[in-house]
């Protein structure tokens, strides 16, 4: 018995490790579409001096908002195709019958979707911060609440993703379903954001933030594990 | 044995012939307190000092409001029941509360409209407690909008229990931030009309009328669980002898 625990062990960080990479090299092997949530990103933010004003101290004002509610349509927009592939082709189907925790494969496979996505965005967001005139003491804090809240986006958005896979056209209904769940983290990331740009202490933002992050990942996969496997069956 | 109505409440056939008993007990209180509660409420209650008569939409505004965010709650733990034990009747009252739920949640959001216009002199306001009930009406329309995109019924009401219960998760969540952020965002220039400061001679009325749509909430969703019932079990003998008396 003890044995067969010791040996699990590494079965399960090899099971972590191999997803991870598959995936990994799945979206490598994809470049294009991992440009499409970036480029959706700075077309919209464009968008926002022509359809408001050019004027840089009402932009500056309306930079945290804008940015982080474009990041968070990014990621949403991105979140359709996290499990899709591996439904169309049985994939998720032999996940399911695994000895392994659907917990750990869920989180592997949201970690990879953050990788990919929500990484880039944070990397991205400063451009747009500048285009958006946001003063500099904006900056760090929004690159820190976006690499903090991206990650709970994705975590939170694998719900939606696994409880809508199944269906022909789940993408509208997918930001249905996780739009209301996001406010918190909209929340307190633009919030961070806009008291930096204030001069304000915005540490507490961040820690509620990180907060959010570390229940999420304790809980959301479990959530998105139990969706594949309604999804799975239906 | 102790557990014994706890599976017979699963049977949809138990549930149904049971309720029917229910119904005029519970129809006749309904009527009785909603017509108490409104008839005080609207007549005889005293008039608000600011306020006027407009502030006696609270007698639907806030029994409405309280039963928005409980049905959501009997919508999650229904759910919950259907997704462990596999109660037939469980989902059926989860997809029953799903539609109410909205529709109260609706009305909270409607009569707050026309409660702010003569008192506020503005329709709407980012106000904390109204940006959570619309957040709360978005999680509800969510679970529909669920519920109806899936073919089979057994699927829909799996995965629309799970967003149910992650809802309940972050109902809390929501609260709380948007608290936050309508004190950091927002001075502090409407005030509501406390539960403290309300005189009793307003409140029990109130309290009548909550009680009274406590008892419409249960006979509404004890009668849609019911037809709900006869549409899914429409093939089985039971029904089709109900039909045919």
């Amino acid at each position: 018995m003890s044995d067969r625990e010791n040996a699990s062990a590494p079965a399960l960080l090899g099971l972590f490790g191999a997803t991870l990479r598959r995936d990994l090299l799945l979206a490598y092997r994809s470049r294009g579409e991992l440009f499409n949530p970036l480029i959706f990103f700075l077309i919209v933010i464009t968008m926002v001096p022509l359809g408001i004003t050019p004027d840089p101290v009402q932009l500056a004002r309306l930079a945290p908002g804008m940015i982080w509610v474009v990041a968070l349509l990014a990621t949403l927009l991105s979140l359709d195709s996290l499990f899709r592939s591996d439904f169309d082709d049985g994939t998720l189907e032999q996940y399911l019958i695994t000895p392994q925790p659907l917990y750990l494969l869920v989180l592997a496979k949201v970690l990879v979707h953050w990788l990919v996505t929500g990484v880039p965005l944070t990397l991205l967001a400063p451009l747009l911060g500048v285009m958006l005139s946001l003063p500099a003491s904006g900056f760090s804090p929004l690159i820190l609440s976006l690499l903090v809240g991206t990650a709970t986006l994705s975590l939170v958005g694998a719900i939606g993703a696994a409880l809508t896979v199944g269906l022909r056209r789940g993408g509208l209904l997918l930001s249905l379903i996780i739009m209301p769940l996001y406010a918190p983290v909209l929340i307190f990331g633009a919030s961070a954001v806009a008291s930096a740009a204030d001069a304000m202490p915005y540490v507490s933002q961040l820690a509620v933030l990180g907060a959010m992050l570390a229940v999420a990942i304790v809980s959301a996969p479990f959530a998105a594990a139990g969706a594949l496997r309604v999804s799975a069956n239906g | 044995m102790a557990w014994t109505w706890f599976h017979q409440l699963g049977s949809p056939k138990w549930f149904y012939q049971k309720t029917e008993a229910w119904l005029p007990w519970l129809a006749v209180a309904t009527l009785v307190l909603i017509t108490w509660g409104s008839i005080w409420g609207l007549a005889f209650a005293p008039m608000d000092a600011k306020q006027g008569n407009s502030y006696r939409i609270i007698y639907i505004h806030v029994p409405a409001a309280f039963l928005s965010l409980a049905g959501y709650y009997v919508m999650a733990i229904s759910g919950a029941i259907g997704l462990i034990w596999k109660m037939k009747v469980a989902s059926l009252v989860m997809r029953s509360a799903a539609s109410i739920g909205a529709i109260l949640t609706f009305v909270s959001l409607f009569t707050g409209a026309v409660w702010g216009k003569p008192t506020w002199g503005t329709w709407w306001v980012w106000d904390a407690r109204i940006t959570s009930m619309l957040i709360l009406f978005f999680l509800y329309l969510g679970v529909i909008a669920l519920q109806n995109a899936f073919e089979r019924e057994e699927a829909a009401n799996k995965a629309s229990a799970i967003l149910a219960l992650v809802g309940t998760v972050n109902i809390p969540i929501i609260y709380k931030s948007v608290d936050w952020w309508y004190t950091l965002h927002q001075p502090a220039t409407i005030k509501f009309v406390g539960k403290s400061t309300i005189d009793p001679s307003m409140m029990y009325p109130l309290l009548v009328m909550v009680i009274g749509f406590y008892c419409l909430y249960a006979l509404v969703l004890i009668l849609r669980t019911r037809s709900e019932i006869l549409v899914r079990e429409r093939k089985s003998r039971w029904v089709q002898e109900l039909a045919t008396q």
